[in-house]
């Protein structure tokens, strides 16, 4: 598993996701600190292509061998791709959080609203201070 | 001083168990074996398109087993040998109450008049069965301190299911509508998961710092949301052993906030015979047979979750319900306009009430409470030998069962899964683990009344063993356990890739990949 | 009867060892005002002697169907429990064991479960089964539950056919008041089956699921590859409610286009019990794995390669995802399921066949004698496995309550679930009946009518 690390360059939600912002568009993922709380990574239940997300409501679920949690959309959009490669691997969520384990890209609907997430150095002390 | 079980011998050494490979039966079958005999009829012989002209027929023939008897026997002989039950050794396993089961319950549930019965023999031909059911429902309100029995639901979590649908009923009936089913942060599963089914939501309230419910906030909670409360579900004592001591006020709350209380009978192996959920407040009750009353627990059930309510509740109740008629005389009364409906088909587990039956009638009134203060006495004791290896959460006097923390041994890098699974080395069941939420690394203990002193001393030292060698050797607990038929199994895989039934050759691939 | 184990000197030394004076005092914690001050209204305890010669007493007023002829059906059947079952499950580690938790302490139970699962979906024909439920209809109720509870078919109606059992539409209804709208139950379409032009009125885009019995209730041999094309046309789950005796003779659901196979289970292996306990079973189509209530069991192996076996799955179930669970339940019926079990590997490959061709010769024997009877026609329309009604001139339960008093437990009236059947009796027949039991109960009715 990687170490420990939020990448300067993306932005942060406080349900432990993290977006990487692509001029109209952003991909979704949950951080290092959400993958390592889950555990091994079993399953992943994802958008359909079309569907909408809205800031701060779930669109889906991770499955680790002991709990499930909700996944929740940073910011508003409508999903234009969902990793498909995490139905047979799911373990890339751990493996590559920001990489290989993103799981949907959306197409901003409000980028107004990417004003409101946490850039790195304020997730870490979010992490420090409220803990789960 | 418990004796410290073999380490493996080597690393990858062969556990203790058969090192012969585990097969299934469908693997130690062989065509045209077989154990069945027919028996015979005399009657006209048919062929198969005779009788079913124009009918689909079985395509493919089922795989099942191609054994003779002795195989049979031979294989569920092997696999009894590769588990553990009551009779093995003790089972402090917390919220389950495995005590023993009399072995007077299954001469009596074989009983040809009781297990030979269909449901829907002429009335008149079960009366044995129909008193059987009425008294054992009089028991159950005496000892629940409320007013009438069904014997229906066949689980306790079926029992919460059929409380919440006579909430429901009762309410409807009134003409109020209320959306909300209030449950403690430390409530069992079942709980939020029962509520949800009823069309209710849940909404959690959260432990006082003495591990009660929190009075204020239910106080705060019920002025926020008056007439919105259907009902609170409460177990007594709770989850963490500790017994809920605002109980009358909180009942108070929420009666005049005009909701019902629903005990779950969970951990009433702690209170038979020194207090009541009728007289705390509570409306509607579920035993677990299975828990309190000594139904075997069979690997994972069958049990009954019947259920006992107040005089007003009576007119929800599922259907059928007994009527006594006379003298010893009773029918099974459908006429109810105003019930639930039907929670299961035909009358309950029977099969399992003669038990809980046989099991109430030995003990009586004195056996009972007896019951009662030896379960706690039991905790007490097990509880004063080991609690100072861990972190106590709630230093108040616990009852039938009680929750440690083992957050202590993190400092070792060992949690409290792996503690449990070093138990197993030392030939004892664990504890609960991780539950109830509210506890990190919780280890929740209840021995029952059926242990001895000596088995009681002899879990005590086996916990001390396992938690002076987290100090000394973290290793072996997190690696553990190394004396059983398998080590720790790999159920992030089971759970990637699930194969969840044999593979036949010619079968489509190894994982059953859900879409 | 006593099971605690203390002695008097014990409870001295516990009680000393935990600094407390007497027993009593470890109930301070209980509030005052909600002590008990009494003593339960209990009878005296009793020896085990005595309770065991009670419980005679109790069991000697009762007559089991092995005492009469029995014709009595209706979802709880006499089939022959062969020995072999009681001596699997009244092994200690079988009877007194828990939920197998603790994985590598209880791997010959998961075993039993996984060997159990098998067994189902080779019966059902379908590619996944649970580890059991607590009876056929609450199977029923959960497969309903699980059609409707999501995705696109979220809060859809459910198209019952009339010709399931009344009971198991009764559970259904009750368990889903508080989650889906009342099921459609079609109306009997003559003949004890189905009526598929009222099935595909029935059925449209709102539908989520389409329910049928294989047999019916009554008996008769459903159309059960249409009811899938019109379920599956409409977008909704095609669910059966199957005998498991008769997949082994009849097309299994899976063959036939089921989602869901659902069930009473009691009629493999296990004693009738009064209606309970018994089984449920619930078989269903790969791609609704992951939204399968109750336990299941996947295989696996541990960190040295060896093969074992544990629950799994287990975010779907209550303990992780309470109020978000695919359902309550947390037991399953494991010993009945293993009764199950045990009685399929006796049976086996052969046995199951053989046993449905008993079946069916003998019903159908029966049938045919009874029909000959002046009065008595025909209620179920077809070929029947098992069971089978009959409509006769005079009122059904006249005839249950004459020939009970000549030995004989005669059938089932069905005027106990609708008034306009009180000339219907529903009769069964196990692999036991013998020729000369069918005739001489058939004289008896003969001489009743006549």
């Amino acid at each position: 598993m990687p170490a420990e690390s939020y990448p300067e360059d993306l932005k942060y939600f406080k349900e432990h996701d993290w977006v990487r912002v692509e001029g109209g568009e952003a991909t979704f993922g949950i951080t290092w600190w959400a993958q390592d709380a889950l555990g091994d990574m079993v399953y992943a239940s994802l958008p359909d292509v079309g569907a909408a997300v809205s800031s701060g409501q779930p669109y889906g679920e991770l499955e680790s061998v002991k709990s499930v949690a909700e996944i929740y959309a940073p910011v508003g959009g409508e999903v234009v791709a969902a990793n498909d490669a995490l139905a047979a691997d799911p373990s890339l969520v751990n493996a590559d959080p920001y990489g290989g384990g993103w799981l949907i890209r959306v197409r901003l609907s409000e980028p107004s609203q990417l004003d409101g997430l946490m850039d790195a150095a304020a997730y870490r002390e979010f992490l420090a201070t409220a803990g789960s | 001083m418990a004796e410290t079980p073999q380490r493996a011998e080597a690393a990858g050494a062969s556990p203790s168990a058969s090192p012969a490979a585990v097969r299934t039966i469908y693997e130690k079958s062989r065509p045209g074996r077989r154990a069945y005999s027919l028996p015979h009829t005399g009657v006209p012989e048919a062929a198969l398109d005779e009788l079913f002209p124009g009918v689909a027929l079985r395509g493919r023939p089922a795989r099942l087993p191609e054994v003779a008897e002795v195989d049979l026997v031979r294989h569920f002989t092997e696999l009894s040998g590769r588990d553990y039950g009551v009779e093995t050794g003790a089972y402090p396993l917390g919220s389950c109450t495995m005590k023993y089961n009399p072995k007077v319950n299954e001469r009596v549930a074989a009983l040809p008049g009781l297990r030979g019965l269909h449901p829907y023999e002429p009335e008149g031909l079960v009366q044995g069965a129909l008193e059987l059911m009425d008294t054992l429902s009089l028991w159950l309100a005496e000892i629940a301190g409320l007013a009438r029995t069904t014997l229906q639901p066949a689980a306790g979590a079926h029992g919460e299911l059929t409380g919440l649908l006579l909430v429901r009923a009762y309410h409807e009936d009134r003409g109020s509508d209320p959306h909300l089913v209030l449950i403690p942060d430390t409530a069992h599963g079942t709980n939020p998961a029962s509520v949800v089914m009823a069309g209710y939501r849940p909404a959690t309230l959260p432990s006082d710092a003495r591990g009660g419910i929190d009075l204020a906030a239910v106080r705060a909670f019920v002025a926020d949301h008056a007439g919105d409360i259907a009902c609170l579900m409460l177990t007594n004592p709770n989850t963490l052993g500790l017994f809920e001591t605002d109980i009358v006020e909180v009942a108070q709350l929420v009666h005049e906030a005009g909701g019902l209380l629903y005990y779950d009978g969970a951990n009433s192996n702690a209170v038979l015979g020194r207090s009541r959920p009728g007289d705390m407040g509570f409306d509607i009750v579920h035993f677990n047979t299975h828990k309190t009353f000594s139904t075997p627990h069979g690997g994972g059930g069958p049990g009954a979750g019947p259920v006992v309510v107040r005089d007003i509740l009576e007119p929800y109740l599922p259907v059928p319900v007994l009527k006594k008629t006379g003298a010893h005389r009773y029918t099974l009364d459908y006429d109810r306009p105003r019930s639930i409906g039907k929670m299961r088909s035909f009358y309950g587990n029977f099969g399992v009430l003669v038990r809980a039956y046989a099991y109430i009638r030995g003990l009586g009134a004195d056996g009972l409470r007896e019951v009662s203060d030896a379960a706690v006495l039991n905790a007490t004791y097990v509880m004063a030998g080991i609690g100072d290896l861990f972190e106590v959460p709630y230093e108040r006097p616990v009852m039938h069962e009680f929750v440690l923390s083992a957050e202590p041994l993190r400092q070792h890098g060992v949690r409290a899964l792996d503690l449990a699974k070093r138990l197993l080395d030392y030939g004892v069941h664990p504890p609960t683990t991780y539950f109830p939420l509210i506890v990190k690394e919780a280890l929740m203990v209840e021995p029952t009344e059926t242990e001895s002193k000596d088995d009681l001393d002899a879990l005590v030292a086996a916990v001390r063993a396992v938690v002076g060698e987290a100090h000394t050797d973290p290793e072996l607990l997190r690696t553990a356990p190394h004396t059983m038929p398998v080590g720790r199994l790999d159920e992030v895989a089971a759970a990637r890739n699930p194969v969840l039934r044999q593979r036949f050759p010619g079968d489509e691939p190894a994982a059953v990949r859900p879409a | 009867m006593r099971f605690v184990p203390h002695s008097e000197q014990d409870v001295r030394e516990m009680l000393a060892a935990v600094g407390v004076g007497s027993l009593d005092d470890l109930f301070q914690t209980i509030p005052e005002e909600v002590r008990f001050r009494g003593r339960l209204d209990l009878p005296e305890p009793a020896a085990e002697a005595d309770v065991v010669s009670e419980l005679a007493a109790l069991a000697g007023r009762n007559r089991p169907t092995d005492e009469l002829v029995s014709f009595l059906g209706g979802g709880i059947y006499d089939t022959y429990v062969p020995a072999v079952v009681d001596a699997v499950t009244s092994r200690s580690e079988f009877l007194t064991s828990y939920t197998p938790y603790q994985a590598e302490r209880s791997q010959g139970v998961l075993q039993a479960i996984f060997e159990y699962q098998t067994a189902i979906c080779e019966l059902t024909g379908l590619d996944v089964s649970n580890a059991s439920m607590y009876d056929g209809a609450t199977a029923l109720a959960e497969a309903v539950i699980l059609a409707a509870g999501h995705g696109k078919r979220a809060g859809g109606r459910i198209v019952v056919s009339g010709g399931v059992h009344p009971e198991y539409v009764q559970v259904l209804t009750t368990e889903t008041r508080g989650l889906l709208p009342a099921p459609l139950v079609l109306a009997d379409g003559g003949g004890g089956l189905t009526g598929t032009a009222a099935l595909r009125a029935a059925v449209d885009a709102q539908t989520a699921a389409v329910v049928i019995s294989q047999p019916s209730f009554f008996g008769g041999i459903e159309d059960v590859a249409v009811a899938a094309q019109v379920a599956h046309d409409a977008g909704a789950l095609l669910i059966v409610v199957a005998d498991p005796l008769a997949l082994g003779t009849l097309a299994s659901p899976g063959e036939e286009g089921a989602d869901i196979a659902v069930g009473e289970g009691q009629s493999l292996g296990n004693e009738q019990n009064f209606g309970g306990p018994g089984f449920g079973f619930f078989a269903a189509r790969k791609e609704l794995t992951r939204r399968l209530p109750g336990r299941i069991v996947g295989e696996t192996v541990d960190g040295e390669g060896r093969r074992g076996f544990v629950l799994t799955l287990q975010t779907r179930e209550q303990h992780i995802r309470r109020e978000s669970a695919t359902s309550n339940i947390c037991s399953n019926h494991a010993l009945n399921a293993l009764a199950g079990l045990v009685y399929l590997s006796w049976l086996g490959k052969e046995g199951l066949p053989a046993l449905g061709l008993q079946l069916a010769r003998s019903a159908a024997y029966l049938r045919e004698r009874l029909l000959g009877v002046p009065g008595i026609e025909p209620y179920t329309r077809g070929p029947v496995f098992r069971e089978f009604a009959v409509t006769l001139p005079v009122a059904a339960g006249g005839v249950v309550a004459a020939l009970a008093q000549r030995g004989y437990l005669a059938g089932l009236d069905l005027g106990r679930f609708r008034p306009d059947l009180d000339h219907v009796l529903l009769l069964a027949v196990s692999e036991r009946r013998t020729r000369a039991e069918i005739d001489a109960f058939v004289e008896e009715v003969k001489a009743y009518l006549g």
